[in-house]
């Protein structure tokens, strides 16, 4: 009998492995087809949803692993966009050699930043990095001469190379494509790590995390510096993309835009950056079409309809739709029924000898483990 | 092993702690005793340099450790559970052990980033020891679970999990079975004893229940309002007259 469920669970397990590979190859046909599929116009909008994924990464890392806040990216995006557009245009290097730099200058600006948020947190946090997300524009129509002010630059975008065949905006999507997997690929893989271990730690419980060994400065610096860098990185590829930059497109509100872009797609989800990033391409679109007078106005109320349907972001709400529908259909999932059913709790108190005290379970369920202990009164 | 000398601590006009001294063999059990709000925690805290005294110092295999940086405890082979548990609820028990280990990998940002093969390895190499960790303490089921949300007394055992994973030699529990029911207390006690010895452990208890520290401990020092008032075998400090004073009062 044992053997039975022995092997129809390993053949359940062999099953999931080729569904897993079947999706992320139709996954991957999906995304390099799709720009010998789309319009240019379409295919720029994809490229731009990739460029936006990258940022959203970089401040997943630091808002739903880190725990911090930044109201502030939006300039981490600007800086990583203006050493792009002023090496191009002043320098005349070519548009690789603009990658490095830009991650390099907002991996180091991110540190910088790195040092107020380890005094600050919450709402102090926020209030600086927004600052630098008001101020930076206005410092970039000053300095005239490198940046153009207020007219902003214009610099040539890459242009596929004569191999390749390929129109300049499908070379454009793959560039960006080949940088946001490596960028999403980087990000998951320091997540996977003992310092992304760190990094949750330090979320979670503070002291414990420093009783464990980890080094918060340490940990909570290379964060934001990370989390610039992304920033910074996708800034470059804006550049690459859009060949202008101007202050106005990077004013606070793009910073907002990104937070909120997050929130939306799912905070600490390795898919809600994507699913965000879509959100803050697209969605203005369709405020747009809704409403001529105030497409704010509908980008705002779509935000709340989002966050009450799915308050985990998008990617939570598709966790949710995939779990609903895996109670709906017990049955068919079984015989390796065990698999898929989780345990509760309760069933695993049973363990130990004597059950817990109702109570103390029922605590340790509703509050966040760690929170003090409710008083009696309450 | 560990020397406490005259340590002090002030938060505002109230002294948490006032000259207390006292050392931990090697080996040994100290239980740490005292009506509530006695310092005993305060004591932990400074011990794993969560709060710096105004005076005193702790010696800890000849070292100051109040010289030391408050991440750099648990590398010296100190751990600790906290009082209302201080785990991480949004990682999965296995995670939670894990984070114990940290001082063991030494994967930086950048190799951790690039997913290098040594960095796969000692992921790999932390995974295995701490599921040998979560076998040991009968963890191996919820592995894969979030911590919040877990029973309370597994949850304990999870913090317990966690504090090894450090390898420590000197072990500190903060109220190790607060919350427990009966039958689980002994249960705990049966498993501190257990890993006490195969673990090799140093131990230093903090605790209200007297059953678990009497059986537990070799000696007991007794805090009352920052001061110690007794220490010695546990018998001899169940007797003293200063600490039936301390928690019953005396009559009018």
């Amino acid at each position: 009998m044992s053997t039975i469920t022995g092997i129809l669970r390993a053949d359940g397990a062999r099953a999931g492995r080729t569904r897993a590979a079947l999706i992320a190859l139709a996954a991957t046909v999906a995304v390099v087809g799709a720009p010998f599929y789309f319009a240019p116009f379409q295919v720029f909008q994809l490229t731009m949803v990739l460029v936006y994924a990258v940022a959203l990464a970089g401040l997943n890392l630091l808002v739903g692993h880190g725990g911090q806040i930044s109201l502030g990216h939006g300039a981490f995006f600007a800086a990583g966009a203006y050493t792009a557009a002023v090496m191009l245009d002043r320098f005349d290097t070519g548009h690789l050699a603009t990658l490095p730099v830009a991650a390099a200058g907002c991996f180091l600006l991110g540190l910088g930043f790195g040092v107020p948020a380890l005094r600050l947190r919450g709402l102090y946090l926020a209030l600086v990095t927004l600052s630098f997300a008001v101020f930076l524009p206005l410092l970039l129509k000053r300095l005239e001469p490198w940046t153009g002010g207020s007219m902003g630059l214009t610099v040539d975008k890459p242009q596929p190379p004569a191999w390749s065949g390929l129109a300049e905006d499908q070379w454009l999507y793959f560039l960006v494509l080949a940088v946001t997997a490596f960028a999403l690929l980087v990000a998951r893989n320091l997540l996977r790590s003992r310092v992304g271990r760190a990094l949750l730690a330090v979320r979670d419980h503070e002291s414990a995390a420093e009783v464990m060994g980890v080094r918060l400065s340490l940990h909570k610096t290379l964060a934001f510096a990370w989390s610039g860098m992304f920033a910074g990185v996708a800034g470059c590829l804006y550049t690459w993309v859009i060949g202008f930059v101007s202050p106005d497109s990077f004013s606070f509100v793009l910073s907002i835009t990104l937070l909120a872009g997050l929130v939306v797609g799912g905070l600490a989800s390795l898919y809600g950056p994507l699913l965000g990033a879509a959100f803050v391409m697209y969605v203005p679109n369709v405020a747009q079409d809704l409403s001529e007078a105030a497409p704010g106005v509908v980008f705002g109320l779509l935000i709340i309809a989002v966050m009450y349907v799915a308050p985990a972001g998008l990617a939570g709400l598709a966790g949710r739709i995939g779990s609903a529908a895996a109670r709906r259909l017990p049955r068919t999932r079984t015989p390796d029924g065990t698999h898929t059913a989780r345990p509760t709790p309760s069933g695993t108190s049973a363990t130990s000898a004597d059950p817990t005290p109702p109570e103390a379970e029922v605590q340790a369920q509703a509050e966040p483990v760690g929170a003090p202990p409710r008083t009696e009164e309450e | 092993m560990l020397t406490v000398d005259g340590i002090t601590v002030r938060f505002g006009g109230i002294t948490a702690l006032d000259g207390v001294a006292f050392a931990v063999e090697a080996g040994s059990a100290v239980g740490l005793i005292g009506p509530n709000g006695a310092g005993k925690t305060t004591l932990f805290n400074c011990l794993t340099r969560r709060c710096t005294p105004d005076a005193g110092t702790v010696r800890y295999e000849g070292e100051d450790l109040l010289g030391l940086a408050p991440h750099a405890v648990a590398r010296r082979g100190i751990a600790r559970t906290f009082q209302n548990l201080g785990l991480f609820p949004r990682l999965t028990v296995r995670e939670n052990v894990m984070v114990g280990a940290h001082t063991r990998g030494r994967a930086g940002h950048l190799a951790a980033a690039l997913r290098l093969p040594r960095v796969r390895q000692e992921e790999a190499r932390l995974r295995d020891q701490a599921d040998e960790l979560l076998r040991r303490l009968d963890l191996s089921d919820v592995a894969d679970r979030p911590a919040s949300g877990l029973p309370f007394g597994t949850l304990k055992r999870v913090e317990l999990a966690r504090a090894l994973a450090v390898r420590p030699r000197l072990l500190l529990l903060d109220e190790p079975v607060n919350g427990l029911s009966h039958g689980e207390v002994d249960d705990f006690a049966d498993l501190v004893r257990a890993i006490r010895q195969d673990f090799d452990l140093t131990l230093v208890v903090v605790e209200h229940h007297m059953g678990f520290v009497m059986g537990l401990c070799d000696r007991v020092v007794c805090l009352d309002f920052g001061r110690k008032i007794a220490e010695g075998p546990p018998e001899q400090v169940q007797r003293d007259p200063a600490v039936i004073e301390a928690y019953l009062g005396v009559a009018a």
